[in-house]
């Protein structure tokens, strides 16, 4: 894609937003919660103590900085561009959730919470709070879709052994739609001493922008790990999978302002863009849900849709506000790929690299023959690597003849 | 002035608290919907809120989460509540609001719903996840068609914003009695008594009616004393709406109706001599 838009994308949202999209669609008992969540993140931004905390944590405990990789079978297996991993499946609990979790308790303990909720889809945010609320000592809830629980297993018993409650969602699609619905409801009754940790780029104002700051990290070692390798900060191309978008927002947000870096956001079309999926910048319409105006699918009553992807964290019938603004700001192309591409990438992920990918991760390199083709051999891509794939290994064994 | 500021300023006026009471339309079976608000209004209610049902309620605890899921398997829309509104204002002046959430109003259009509304004998909205500062678009044309738009204010609200959240309510502003769900346990004391009677100062263009939790007259006159009245839902759903198939006939509808109206309704008057 060549950036011909002469339309300067705005980074900062104003009044809560990035151009229409955002805002606070929130039950008014919520709203002095999230007054002081954004007095005291825009005090942390700004703050060098904070700063110096949440840098320390990332490196000695999370292990970053995680390593860019050069994928040299799979950039020779597709003939074109010199593709480089962004290895956040090398973080601590394997994927980059942790960043953001990371960041969000240093608030909580700041504002002096002492519960701490979270709804998870695929596991991964589950595990990554549950794994920072151990750390620091503090109790943690995880609100999780019923029908994630039994495709993630792993992931429940992991939070589990790190102490939390993880409690299973059995209203509406039992997926993480209806986990977040489940986490709002706490927040709502205990307002007064809890912090609600939102995972990805979604829910009202400030969350969007507070977890794009603390996932940043992805793309600013991405553009110093670049110009180490390879003498230049800028590829021509970076990818990444979008359900909330939070890895994607994490790797594009550094580059965003500079027009000659293309960014491809690979959304879950499940069983076909015709039948059920998730793909909710590709087919939604803009719509509120979960306390932002955003794209949606929803039916024509303004219900929200019940979707499908065979990966849990991309099962989500809402996207982050900011993808949003990217997307009619034709900033970021979105594009998705089904459940059945989505194994091939694990496969091919798998056998080129050794690399297992979590299957949210697969879909961005399921989407890499198409997207390399558009670039040479002198061209650099960077794939967002978010997670690895051990937490899928069950749903990967039902689709796949693994003997 | 619509009938809803009409009446309640008529009340204030008689010294009588007002009595509102939720149902979730199209609950449970869409037949049901038309008997109950005429069987409410017959009973005396002051004003009905009809339930429009979305499927992420996310204010709702586990009563009106139910009846708007055996609502939408119903195929209960917008359309649908407009429509059972327009039925009852062929037959009734009571004053009557709708309460939801924003999404499906949203994608039915705002300029349009607010005028469908209107021409249907709809009185005012109530959105749960539109607090004040979102709401202007809604307002805008909400004004043009004469809705009231009612916001909420809960306990952990700040003095200021009560103050703004007063000047952008129209019909009333809604007093929600605790932290917490629809349904959920109703808090009383110092603390409840503290925050209602600090709302009471501050709000000085609209009425305050309380609501959350009411399950019984002592509950509505514990809210009752400080406000201009209140509102009950969630014990209405469970206790006469859920078995509605089951009653035989609708005279014994009727009066179940009438006895929970009763039951609910707040005995004390008014103290407050405000004119608003």
């Amino acid at each position: 894609m060549s950036i011909e838009t002469s339309k300067k994308i705005v980074s900062e949202p104003t009044g809560g937003k990035f151009g229409e999209f955002g805002g606070q669609f929130v039950p008014e008992t919520l709203m002095p919660a999230l007054h002081e969540l954004e007095t005291v993140f825009s005090e942390a931004t700004v703050n060098p103590e904070f700063q110096n905390n949440f840098r320390g944590l990332l490196h000695d405990y999370v292990g970053r900085a995680t390593p860019l990789t050069f994928a040299h079978r799979l950039t020779a297996h597709l003939g074109g561009p010199r593709i480089y991993l962004k290895r956040e499946d090398l973080c601590h609990t394997g994927a980059h959730k942790i960043n953001n979790t990371v960041g969000q308790i240093l608030l909580a303990r700041q504002m002096g919470k002492t519960r701490i909720i979270a709804e998870t889809g695929a596991g991964q945010h589950g595990v990554a709070t549950a794994t920072v609320c151990a750390f620091f000592g503090m109790p943690c809830v995880v609100y999780m879709g019923k029908e994630d629980v039994a495709r993630q297993n792993l992931n429940v018993l992991r939070m589990r052994l790190l102490g939390a409650e993880v409690i299973p969602v059995t209203s509406g699609s039992m997926t993480l739609k209806d986990a977040t619905n489940e986490a709002i409801r706490d927040w709502v009754t205990n307002i007064e001493d809890t912090h609600y940790i939102i995972g990805s780029v979604v829910g009202p104002h400030p969350y969007p922008l507070m977890v794009r700051t603390f996932q940043s990290v992805i793309g600013d070692e991405v553009r110093e790990q670049l110009q180490e390798v390879t003498g230049s900060d800028r590829p021509a191309a970076l990818v990444a999978c979008v359900g909330g978008g939070s890895n994607a927002i994490g790797m594009f947000h550094p580059f965003v302002s500079l027009e000659d870096v293309d960014m491809f956001g690979v959304e879950a079309a499940g069983e076909g863009l015709d039948g059920r999926h998730a793909a909710t910048l590709t087919e939604g319409e803009p719509g509120i849900l979960h306390g932002s105006l955003s794209y949606l699918l929803q039916d024509n009553d303004g219900q929200i849709s019940e979707v499908h992807s065979i990966s849990a964290g991309l099962d989500y019938p809402g996207v982050g506000p900011e993808h949003s603004y990217l997307k009619v700001s034709d900033r970021v192309e979105y594009l998705a790929v089904t459940d059945t591409e989505a194994l091939e990438g694990v496969r091919l992920l798998s056998r080129m690299e050794g690399i297992i990918p979590a299957l949210e991760t697969s879909h961005a390199i399921a989407a890499l023959p198409k997207i390399c083709s558009r670039y040479s051999e002198d061209d650099t891509v960077v794939v967002c690597c978010s997670g690895r794939g051990d937490k899928d290994m069950a749903t990967i064994g039902q689709h796949m003849d693994l003997g | 002035m619509n009938r809803l500021t009409t009446t309640l300023n008529q009340l204030q006026r008689n010294g009588t608290k007002a009595l509102g009471i939720f149902v979730t339309a199209g609950y449970p079976e869409r037949e049901a919907t038309d008997e109950i608000l005429r069987c409410l209004d017959s009973a005396g209610v002051d004003f009905i809120e009809l339930g429009m049902p979305f499927s992420d309620p996310l204010a709702e605890g586990s009563t009106i989460q139910e009846t708007s899921e055996v609502a939408l398997r119903n195929g209960v829309d917008l359309e649908f509540c407009l429509d059972a509104v327009s039925r009852f204002r062929q037959k009734s002046d009571t004053p009557l609001l709708l309460m939801g959430y924003i999404n499906p109003i949203y994608k039915f259009g705002v300029s349009n719903f607010c005028s469908r509304a209107a021409s249907s004998g709809v009185d005012g909205l109530i959105i749960a996840d539109l607090p004040y500062h979102e709401s202007e678009f809604l307002r805008d044309h909400a004004e043009t068609h004469g809705l009231s738009v009612v916001h909420l204010v809960t306990p952990n609200t700040s003095r200021n914003r009560i103050e703004e959240i007063d000047r952008a309510s129209t019909g009333f502003v809604y007093a929600v009695s605790l932290i917490g769900l629809t349904g959920a346990d109703i808090e009383r004391g110092r603390e409840v008594d503290e925050y209602l009677t600090r709302l009471n100062e501050t709000v000085v263009n609209n009425r305050v009616l309380a609501g959350f939790g009411i399950r019984s007259r002592n509950d509505a006159n514990a809210l009752a004393v400080h406000t201009d009245g209140v509102i009950v839902g969630s014990a209405f759903l469970k206790e006469v709406a859920a078995s509605w198939v089951s009653f035989d006939s609708i005279e014994e509808k009727a009066k179940a109706v009438d006895a929970f109206v009763k039951s609910v309704r707040p005995t004390i008057g008014t103290t407050r001599v405000v004119e608003r």
